[in-house]
C-alpha cells in the first residue's frame, strides 16, 4: 500500500482544521466549511479505498513508520501506521460519519458566530480520532487518545459563555485524565517488559509478560496489572463505570459533536483499544471479567437511567452509555468482532439518533425538554421516519442493523465461562427491555401523543440549546421540517442504520474478516461456536423473533406504550409509588453527588491543608521565617554582648580561651 | 568566530547591557532597541553553536581557556556538552520575549530594567559555558545580582520580603557549595570541573560535598521544603522577572545536578537516591495539590513549575533506583534525557504562562483568579495562546510539555511500579490546576466591567506568544532532533553516575 495516500488520510482534515481555525475570517463561512468538508470527504474516499484494497483486493496489512518523534536509550519511538482490517473498518466509520456531521452542521450551527471555529474544531477531531485508530505504537495511541479528548474539551465548552458548558468540559477532561492516568501506568508496564513502545514487540512479549509477577499489591500478575491500567483508560474513554459521568454532562455541547464525538467516534476508542490489544488482554482471564463486570454494569444500571431523564439528547446519552457497555462487556467475553460490530452498526443509528434529536430541537426552536414536545411526527416527518428507523435498531428489531450486533453480544456474554459471566447475562439480557423501553418512550414522547408544546410555549419561552434564538417570542412556534442539509445526513444515516448489518454479518461477525488482526485463544472462542450455527442473516433474524431479548424489547414497547403514549398519569403514580427510587434515578445513583462533595471537596481541602499548615506554617512559619526570628535573636544577643567595654572582652576572651584549651585538653 | 563563540555569546548581552545603561534614561528608546538587537544577535548566535554542534561526542565542544587567576590554577574555562548547549539556547531564546514584554510597559528606569536583563543573559549563559568550577561560581553568584535588582526595584508592593527571602535562601545554598568547591580544589590542585569529576572521593567526603551541592540546587529547583521562596519572588517580580525566574534559573538547580552531583560524587548519590526521589515526588503531588487551590495566578503558575520541575530530578536521579530494581541501566539514559527536555520544555511554557498573566496584569493589575472572567469574550486570541499553553502545562501529547514527562514516567517504572505511577498522578493534578484556571479567567460570561473594557492582543504581544507556542508545538511534535544533540553526553552521564569513586 501506498505510505503517502495513507499519510493523506489524516493529514487534509488537519490541514483543513489548521487553515479553518487561523485564517477563518480571511476563508469566511462558506470557505471553511467547503474546505473542512472537502478534507474529511476526501479522506472518507481514501478510507473506503484502503478497505476495498485490504477485504476484496486481498492487500497486505500495512506496519510502517512516519517519522521518528524521538530516540532515547536506544528506543526508538516513531509515529507509525498499522492499517490492517479492523484499523481500515474504523477508519471508514470515523471518516463516514464525521462527513455526515460536517454536512449536517451547515445547518444546524448557521445561526452560530462560532461557524468556522466549529468546523476547525470537528476536522481537528477528525485528524485525532484516525491517528489514534491509525497507530502502530502506544506513544501515538496516546496523543490520539489525549487529542480527541481535547477537542471534546473544546467543543463541550464551545458555547464557553454558559456556566454549565464550562463545567461539563472541566469536568469531562478531568475525568478523562483519571482513565488516562491509569492508561499510561499500563503503557509504561508493558514498555518495562518489552523496551519499545511498538505494537508488534507488545504482542510478541505477550507469552512472556504472563510469566511475570509484580511486586505490588502482594504481587499481581504483570499482564493482568498491564491489561487492567489500560482498560481503566478505556473506562475514561469510553464512559463506564464508575468513571462514566462526564459524558452526560457533555451534552451541553452542540449536537453534531454529541453525534460525532460522544456517540459514534471518540467514545468508542476505549472499544478499539481493547480490541487492538487483545493480543494482550486474551493471557488474562482476571482482566477479561474485569472488563465484562464494568462493561455489564454499566449497560443495564446506566440504561435505567435512561427511562427517567427528560432532556431529549440525555436520554440519547444514557442509550449511549448502556451500548457502550455491551461492547465492553462483549469485549470482556473475548467477543472482540462482536464488540467493534457493534461499535460500527451503533456508530451508525446513534449518531442518526443525535443528528435526528438535533433536528427536533431545530424544529422546536431549541427545545430538549420532551415533556414540552409530543405530536411532531407530522410536522417534521422525514425526522420522525429516520429517528424511529434509528430507535428500531437500537432497540434490536430483527433484520435491523442493531440487532445482528446486539444479539451476538448477548449470546456471547451468556456462552462465556469466566467469573462474572451469569451476572453479566442478565445485565445485558434485562437491559434488551430497559433499552427498549426508554427508547419507545422517547419516540412516544417526542412524536407522538398530544402536542404539549402548544402550552408549554406559553408559560415558558424557550430551551437552551442555544444561546440566542433568532425567531424571537411571538405566539406559539409551529414546529418545522429541518432543511435539506439537517435531513440528507438523516437518510444518510438511516439507510447502514438499517442494511449493514445484515450485510455484513456474515463477513465481519461470524466470517473471517478480522483474520489475525483480532487474537482470541481456543479457549475463550464463543464466537466460534456461534458461527458454526449460522447458517445466513436472515434466517438468523427469522430466529430472532423467538430469542428472549426480542419479547424483552416487546414487553419494553408495550409497557412505554402504556405509560408514555396511554396513559402518561400511570408514569406519574409509578413515580410517586416508588419514591426512593425514582430519587436513586433521579439522582443518578449519587455518583455526581459524591464528586462533587466528597472528591472534589476532598481535594480542594488537601490542597488548602498542605498550603495553609505545610508551606505556610511549617515551613515558613517554623523554619524559614523561625530561622529569621532566630538570627534576630542571636543578633540581639550579639549586640548585648559587643557592648564597648573593655573588660568585657576581655572576660569573653579568657572564657573563649579556656573553653578552647579545655577541649582540646579533653581530646588529648 | 568558533573559537570564542562562547565568550561572544557571553560577553555580547552583557557588553550591550553596559551599554544600555551608559546611554541612561533619556536614551532610553535607543536603548530598547539595543537591547532588541542584542538579543536577537545572541539567538542568532546560537544557529551555529547548534548546526556545528559534534552529535558524536560527549567531550567539551567550542572551548576556550585562559588562565584567569594563575594564583589559584583558576581558568577562563567555555565549553558546552549536550547538556549545557540547549539550555544556552533556551537562554538566548527567552530573553528576547522578555526584552520585548516590556517594551511598552515598563516606564520607571527602563534603561536599567534591559540592562538587567542583558547583563543577566550574558552571566546565565555564563553558568552554562563555565568549565572552571571558580568561573561556574562566579557566574552563579554574579547572575543573583541583577535578579535581586529587578525584583527589589520593578517589584510588587511586597517585594522587599520577596527579595531578601530569594537572596538568602539561594545565597544560603550557594556558601555551600563553595566550601564543597573549595575543598575539591585543595585536593585536585585545580578548579577544572573535569578534574573534579575524575576525583576519587571516600563515601564522607562524597556524602558532605553531596549535601553541599544538594543545598545550592535544591534552592534552585526549587525542591520541597526548600522552594517557598519561588511563589513569593514569582509573585512580586515584574513578568520579566517571572519569566526569567521559571525559564533559565531554575534550570540552573536541575543543571548542577548532572554537572556536579551525579558525576563527583556518584557513591553518595547512589546511597542517598531514595531521598531526591522522595522529594521529587513529594513535589509532584504535595505542590500539585497546592497549587490547585491558589487564588493568584502567578502563586498558582509558580506552584505548578514546582511540580513539574520535580520531575527533571525524578529523572536525573531515578538510574540508580533503576539499577537496584532491575539489575541494568535499561531505562536509565532515558530518565535523563527526560530531565532534560523537561527542563527545556518547562522553561517554553511557564516563561509563556508568566507572559501570558503579565499581558492580563498590564491590563488589569491585578493577579487574583476571582478578578477575572470569560477573557475571551473581549480577548479571543490571547484566550486561544492561554488556552494552548494551559494544555501544553498538563502534559498535552503534541506539545513539549508531554515528552519529559513521558519519558520519565516510562523510565520510572523500570525503577517500580510505584515511582511511576506517583508520578503519573501529575496527570490528574496537572489537569484539575491547569484548567481550572482556564475555566475562571477564560471561559464563561464577562465577569466583570473591567473585563468587558479588554482589548486582545497588540502586535508586540501576539509575536512573542506566537513564538512560544511554535516552540512548544514543534518541541512536542517532533523532538527528535534535542534529543540527538544530546544523547552522547547522557550516554557518558549514564556511566559516570553509576560508576564509583571511592579509592580502593
Amino acid at each position: 500500500m501506498n505510505p503517502h495516500l495513507l499519510i493523506a488520510i489524516p493529514l487534509l482534515p488537519l490541514v483543513a482544521a489548521v487553515i479553518a481555525g487561523l485564517a477563518g475570517k480571511f476563508i469566511g463561512r462558506a470557505g471553511a466549511h467547503t474546505l473542512t468538508i472537502a478534507g474529511v470527504a476526501a479522506s472518507c474516499a481514501l478510507s473506503l479505498y484502503v478497505l476495498k484494497e485490504i477485504y476484496w483486493g486481498g492487500a497486505a496489512a500495512f506496519n510502517g513508520p512516519v517519522y521518528t518523534w524521538l530516540v532515547s536509550d536506544g528506543v526508538h519511538i516513531q509515529v507509525g501506521f498499522l492499517i490492517d482490517r479492523l484499523t481500515v473498518l474504523m477508519m471508514s466509520v470515523v471518516t463516514f460519519v464525521s462527513l455526515c456531521v460536517h454536512v449536517y452542521t451547515i445547518g444546524y450551527m448557521s445561526d452560530d458566530p462560532g461557524y468556522t471555529r466549529f468546523f476547525s474544531y470537528i476536522s481537528l477531531f477528525t485528524f485525532s480520532m484516525l491517528m489514534l485508530v491509525m497507530s502502530n505504537n502506544f506513544m501515538q495511541l496516546f496523543f490520539g487518545w489525549e487529542a480527541v479528548g481535547v477537542v471534546s474539551y473544546l467543543l463541550i465548552g464551545f458555547w464557553y459563555t454558559r456556566p454549565s458548558a464550562i463545567f461539563a468540559n472541566l469536568k469531562a477532561f478531568i475525568v478523562n485524565r483519571v482513565g488516562d492516568f491509569g492508561f499510561i501506568i499500563g503503557i509504561a508496564a508493558v514498555f518495562s517488559y518489552t523496551h519499545s513502545l511498538s505494537y508488534e514487540a507488545a504482542f510478541a512479549a505477550a507469552p512472556h509478560i504472563v510469566t511475570q509477577t509484580l511486586p505490588v499489591f502482594g504481587g499481581v500478575n504483570a499482564m493482568s496489572l498491564i491489561c487492567i491500567a489500560l482498560f481503566i483508560g478505556a473506562m475514561g474513554k469510553s464512559a463506564q463505570v464508575p468513571l462514566h459521568v462526564w459524558l452526560p454532562d457533555s451534552m451541553e455541547g452542540p449536537t453534531p459533536i454529541s453525534a460525532l464525538i460522544h456517540a459514534a467516534t471518540m467514545v468508542t476508542a476505549g472499544i478499539f483499544m481493547v480490541a487492538r490489544m487483545s493480543p494482550l488482554f486474551e493471557y488474562s482471564d482476571t482482566a477479561l471479567s474485569f472488563v465484562m463486570v464494568i462493561g455489564a454494569t454499566t449497560a443495564f444500571f446506566m440504561g435505567v437511567l435512561g427511562v427517567v431523564v427528560n432532556d431529549i439528547k440525555r436520554v440519547i446519552a444514557y442509550s449511549t452509555l448502556s451500548q457502550l457497555g455491551y461492547m465492553t462487556a462483549a469485549l470482556g467475553a473475548s467477543a472482540y468482532s462482536a464488540a467493534i460490530f457493534h461499535l460500527m452498526t451503533h456508530a451508525f443509528f446513534k449518531a442518526l439518533l443525535f443528528l435526528a434529536a438535533g433536528s427536533v430541537i431545530i424544529g422546536m426552536h431549541h427545545e430538549q425538554d420532551m415533556r414540552k414536545m409530543g405530536g411532531l411526527g407530522k410536522y417534521m416527518p422525514i425526522t420522525a421516519i429516520t429517528c424511529w428507523i434509528g430507535g428500531l435498531a437500537l432497540v434490536a428489531t430483527p433484520f435491523f442493523s442493531g440487532f445482528y450486533s446486539k444479539d451476538a453480544i448477548i449470546e456471547a456474554v451468556g456462552a462465556s465461562h469466566l467469573w462474572g459471566a451469569t451476572y453479566a447475562y442478565w445485565c445485558v439480557l434485562l437491559g434488551a427491555f430497559i433499552t427498549s423501553l426508554y427508547t419507545f418512550r422517547l419516540l412516544f414522547m417526542t412524536f407522538h401523543g398530544e402536542e404539549r408544546f402548544r402550552h408549554a410555549q406559553a408559560e415558558h419561552g424557550h430551551g437552551h440549546d442555544q444561546g440566542h434564538d433568532a425567531h424571537g417570542g411571538h405566539g406559539v412556534h409551529e414546529p418545522h421540517e429541518s432543511p435539506l442539509v439537517v435531513t440528507l445526513p438523516l437518510i444518510a444515516l438511516a439507510i447502514p442504520s438499517v442494511l449493514i448489518g445484515y450485510f455484513t454479518v456474515g463477513h465481519i461477525l461470524y466470517g473471517s474478516y478480522f483474520g489475525n488482526a483480532i487474537q482470541v485463544l481456543p479457549a475463550h472462542d464463543v464466537l466460534a461456536h456461534m458461527a458454526e450455527e449460522f447458517h445466513g442473516p436472515a434466517l438468523l433474524a427469522l430466529h430472532g423473533f423467538l430469542g428472549a431479548p426480542f419479547w424483552l424489547a416487546l414487553a419494553g414497547l408495550g409497557t412505554a406504550w402504556l405509560f408514555f403514549l396511554k396513559r402518561p398519569q400511570l408514569a406519574d403514580a409509578a413515580a410517586r409509588k416508588f419514591g426512593w427510587l425514582h430519587r436513586l434515578l433521579i439522582e443518578k445513583y449519587y455518583f455526581d453527588w459524591f464528586n462533587e462533595n466528597v472528591l472534589a471537596r476532598l481535594t480542594r481541602g488537601v490542597g488548602l491543608g498542605l498550603w495553609k499548615a505545610g508551606d505556610e506554617g511549617l515551613i515558613d512559619g517554623a523554619m524559614v521565617n523561625g530561622t529569621a526570628h532566630s538570627v534576630g535573636w542571636f543578633g540581639g544577643v550579639v549586640r548585648r554582648v559587643q557592648s564597648g567595654y573593655l573588660y568585657s572582652y576581655a572576660f569573653w576572651i579568657v572564657i573563649g580561651l579556656a573553653a578552647l584549651l579545655g577541649w582540646f585538653l579533653v581530646r588529648a | 568566530m568558533h573559537d570564542h563563540l562562547l565568550s561572544i555569546l557571553i560577553w555580547l548581552p552583557i557588553a550591550s547591557g553596559i551599554v544600555v545603561l551608559m546611554l541612561g534614561e533619556r536614551n532610553v528608546g535607543a536603548g530598547r532597541w539595543l537591547s532588541l538587537i542584542g538579543s536577537v544577535a545572541t539567538l542568532a548566535l546560537c544557529v551555529p553553536l547548534w548546526h556545528d554542534f559534534n552529535t558524536h561526542t560527549a567531550a567539551y565542544q567550542f572551548v576556550e581557556q585562559v588562565a584567569w587567576i594563575p594564583r589559584f590554577h583558576a581558568y577562563y574555562a567555555l565549553g558546552v556538552d549536550g547538556i549545557s548547549m540547549p539550555l544556552i539556547v533556551l537562554t538566548a531564546f527567552m530573553t528576547i520575549p522578555v526584552v520585548i514584554a516590556g517594551w511598552r510597559v515598563i516606564t520607571k528606569r527602563a534603561a536599567q530594567y534591559y540592562a538587567a536583563f542583558m547583563i543577566m543573559e550574558g552571566l546565565m549563559i555564563g553558568v552554562f559555558a563555565a568549565t572552571d568550577a571558580l568561573l561556574f561560581y562566579f557566574f552563579w553568584e554574579a547572575m543573583l545580582i541583577p535578579m535581586f535588582l529587578i525584583i527589589g526595584i520593578w517589584g510588587g508592593p511586597r517585594r522587599v520580603y520577596a527579595t531578601i527571602k530569594f537572596f538568602l535562601y539561594t545565597f544560603l545554598g550557594s556558601v555551600f557549595m563553595l566550601a564543597a568547591l573549595i575543598y575539591m580544589y585543595v585536593k585536585a590542585g585545580s578548579y577544572s570541573i573535569a578534574a573534579f569529576q575524575a576525583l576519587p572521593l571516600t563515601l564522607t567526603e562524597q556524602r558532605w560535598i553531596f549535601f553541599a551541592f544538594l543545598l545550592a540546587f535544591a534552592v534552585k529547583v526549587p525542591m520541597w521544603p526548600v522552594h517557598t521562596w519561588l511563589p513569593d519572588a514569582h509573585v512580586e517580580a515584574p513578568t520579566g522577572g517571572s519569566v526569567i525566574l521559571a525559564a533559565i534559573m531554575l534550570k540552573m538547580g536541575g543543571y548542577g545536578f548532572l554537572r556536579f552531583s551525579l558525576p563527583i560524587a556518584p557513591d553518595a548519590c547512589r546511597e542517598l537516591n531514595m531521598l531526591i526521589i522522595t522529594l521529587s515526588l513529594i513535589a509532584v503531588i504535595y505542590i500539585g495539590f497546592v497549587a490547585i487551590v491558589q487564588p493568584d495566578m502567578k502563586k498558582l503558575i509558580a506552584y505548578s513549575s514546582i511540580a513539574h520541575m520535580g520531575f527533571v530530578t525524578l529523572g536525573a536521579f531515578v538510574v540508580y533506583a533503576i539499577v537496584r530494581a532491575s539489575g541494568g541501566l535499561q531505562g536509565a539514559a532515558m530518565g535523563m534525557d527526560g530531565a532534560m527536555v523537561q527542563m527545556i520544555s518547562h522553561g517554553l511554557i511557564s516563561g509563556a504562562m508568566f507572559l501570558c498573566v503579565g499581558v492580563l496584569y498590564d491590563r488589569m493589575h491585578s493577579r487574583q483568579i476571582a478578578d477575572y472572567g470569560g477573557v475571551v469574550n473581549t480577548m479571543p486570541i490571547f484566550g486561544a495562546f492561554m488556552v494552548l499553553f494551559a494544555l501544553a502545562n498538563t502534559g498535552l501529547p503534541g506539545t513539549s510539555g508531554f515528552v519529559g514527562e513521558f519519558l520519565v514516567i516510562l523510565a520510572s517504572f523500570k525503577a517500580g511500579f510505584w515511582f511511576s505511577t506517583l508520578a503519573a498522578v501529575t496527570l490528574i493534578l496537572g489537569a484539575c490546576y491547569s484548567l481550572w484556571l482556564v475555566k475562571r479567567v477564560v471561559f464563561g460570561p464577562v465577569g466583570n466591567e473591567h473585563v468587558a473594557k479588554l482589548t486582545d492582543l497588540d502586535g508586540r504581544e501576539f509575536l512573542i506568544l506566537g513564538a512560544l507556542a511554535v516552540a512548544v508545538l514543534l518541541l512536542g511534535i517532533w523532538p527528535a532532533p534535542l534529543l540527538k544533540v544530546m544523547e552522547p553526553t547522557i550516554h557518558h552521564l549514564v556511566a559516570q553516575a553509576v560508576a564509583t569513586k571511592v579509592p580502593v
